[in-house]
């Protein structure tokens, strides 16, 4: 019994510290990356360009969605007029950051995981090591670097769409005052607010980001399976656990900004 | 072992272990400069695995690996100028599909030299040039065949003018007359950059005729080393079965094929 929880326990362990570890190794390759302006435009454009359309359906429906909820719930109290306040926090301080991240980790986070395992897999990791070249900071520092712009940026841009749609459902659809609705937006979003948002998707980003790219990285290396399967298997690993880091930061977080 | 003044690569008791299994008992072997060595021996002998810890891709658990007069550590300088001074070409090539031609030749000058951009363009495109792949320069490793991908790989091995490339398996899945073209080819550039050339192959004939020297690797131990003549004349059981092993398959099948009935 005491057995296999120590060595499940010392997997952990060695698992974190392995992490940590390649973790470190991407931010301290940095400075001494060539020509990673190239490498972090490409990122910026995987991470964002591709994934915008995605972030900004999600964003427009939850919008839409929180109006039409919001109105409901603060019809019973004739409280109408509130429900740019509530639409406008709720999308600031939880769902832009948090589902922006998580469609972020569904799209791009699975395909580099899935790029860096097929990358592994077929020893073109192994090449660059070959050729002299830092591996981890020629794949993994230019799209952590970029998780540090694009998920605040989409975080921001789902809160855009967000209000809209909640203006669509709230304003439009069901009758609350136009004016009322962005007066409410304009008074409820402080500054902190701001800061707890983008603070959230920057931590996600980097999370998410590093989770996956460790996990494609390692494909087949620390799992008996090659191959297909080491690259599914991979894939899937970084997806679950990045959404799952993804929720339990964003409560310890959250913890600190209530 | 014996090591001559000539060798670029010499490897002793090397050895290693995947999951209790032994693949490698205790490599000897050293590879004179300037050469095309061949280390031939059947599927599962050891081969890439030897080839691996030669590129530095798989820790040995004993025994030690000279380059150039200098043992290989894991991490340390002696290491850093062997990869430096060496390239490896892989049995599937290891090209980037998000980079055309002239990016994948480009890349090991723009990553680990000082060279200015005119330089580096100048110098890949001369590497493509030897291996008539210029015309292709803007492709994707993606949209070129099978043989141009070896080239193009070898275009990128030979770019940083190494004095050693070890080539892994590089006619695996190849029909007749591609191996005998890419043999041909290994054969051309290796006269022409002279560099030495480690190759781990089960192709026999081939080896026979590009090589200057044949070693036979079979259950992690080298059971023969010496000239292609040597090997062909060669009485050692391991040698002859390996080497016969088509005469072998046609006794067998004229065995099946005769009217006498089949052994149950």
């Amino acid at each position: 019994m005491i057995r296999p929880i120590g060595r499940i326990s010392l997997d952990v362990i060695g698992g974190l510290g392995d992490f940590s570890l390649f973790c470190g190794k991407s931010f301290l390759s940095l400075p001494r990356s060539r020509k990673l302006w190239q490498r972090f435009v490409r990122a910026v454009h995987e991470q964002g360009a591709v994934c915008l359309p995605v972030v900004m359906v999600v964003g427009v429906f939850t919008g839409l969605v929180l109006g039409l909820q919001g109105y409901h719930v603060l019809s019973r109290f004739g409280s109408e007029g509130l429900l740019g306040t509530m639409v406008s926090l709720s999308l600031v301080r939880e769902m832009a950051p948090v589902l922006a991240s998580l469609m972020l980790v569904g799209q791009a986070g699975s395909a580099l995981a899935a790029e860096l395992g097929i990358q592994r897999n077929t020893e073109q990791i192994a090449a660059l090591e070959t050729m002299g070249i830092d591996s981890i900071g020629y794949l993994v520092a230019p799209r952590l670097l970029a998780s540090l712009l694009v998920y605040p940026a989409q975080a921001a841009l789902f809160v855009v769409v967000g209000l809209w749609g909640g203006s669509v459902s709230g304003s439009m659809l069901l009758g609350v005052d136009s004016g009322v609705y962005w007066s409410a937006v304009d008074r409820a979003i402080e500054f902190h607010d701001l800061i707890e948002c983008f603070s959230k998707a920057s931590i996600f980003g980097l999370l998410a980001t590093s989770i996956c790219s460790y996990q494609g990285f390692h494909a087949g290396l620390n799992h008996a399976t090659s191959g297909a399967r080491a690259v599914s298997a991979a894939t899937t690993r970084a997806v679950v656990l990045s959404s799952i880091m993804v929720l339990m930061s964003d409560y310890i977080i959250s913890s600190f900004f209530v | 072992m014996h090591t001559e003044p000539s060798d670029i690569l010499t490897i002793s008791g090397l050895k290693k272990n995947f999951g209790g299994r032994e693949v490698l008992t205790g490599i000897e072997l050293a590879v004179p400069r300037g050469m095309i060595f061949t280390v031939l021996g059947p599927s599962g002998a050891g081969k890439s695995v030897l080839l691996k810890c030669l590129a530095g891709i798989i820790t040995p658990d004993a025994g030690v690996i000279m380059f150039d007069g200098s043992a290989l550590g894991e991490n340390d300088f002696s290491r850093r100028d062997f990869r430096k001074r060496s390239a490896v070409l892989f049995q599937g090539n290891a090209l980037f599909d998000s980079l055309t031609a002239l990016e994948n030749v480009s890349l090991p000058l723009e990553q680990t030299t000082q060279l200015d951009k005119d330089e580096i363009r100048a110098r890949s495109l001369d590497s493509l040039r030897q291996l008539e792949m210029e015309d292709f320069r803007h492709h994707h490793p993606g949209e070129l065949s099978g043989g141009m991908q070896k080239r193009l790989a070898l275009a990128r091995a030979i770019v940083t003018q190494p004095e050693l490339v070890l080539f892994d398996e590089p006619t695996a899945g190849l029909d007749p007359l591609r191996r005998n073209a890419v043999f041909a080819m290994i054969a051309k550039y290796q006269r022409l950059a002279r560099f030495t050339a480690l190759i781990v192959t089960h192709d026999v004939p081939e080896a026979i005729v590009a090589s200057d020297r044949v070693a036979l690797l079979e259950n992690g131990q080298i059971r023969f080393e010496g000239t292609p003549a040597d090997f062909t004349s060669s009485s050692h059981p391991v040698v002859s079965m390996f080497r016969d092993s088509e005469a072998a398959l046609r006794s067998t099948i004229l065995s099946i094929r005769s009217p006498e009935p089949l052994p149950s």
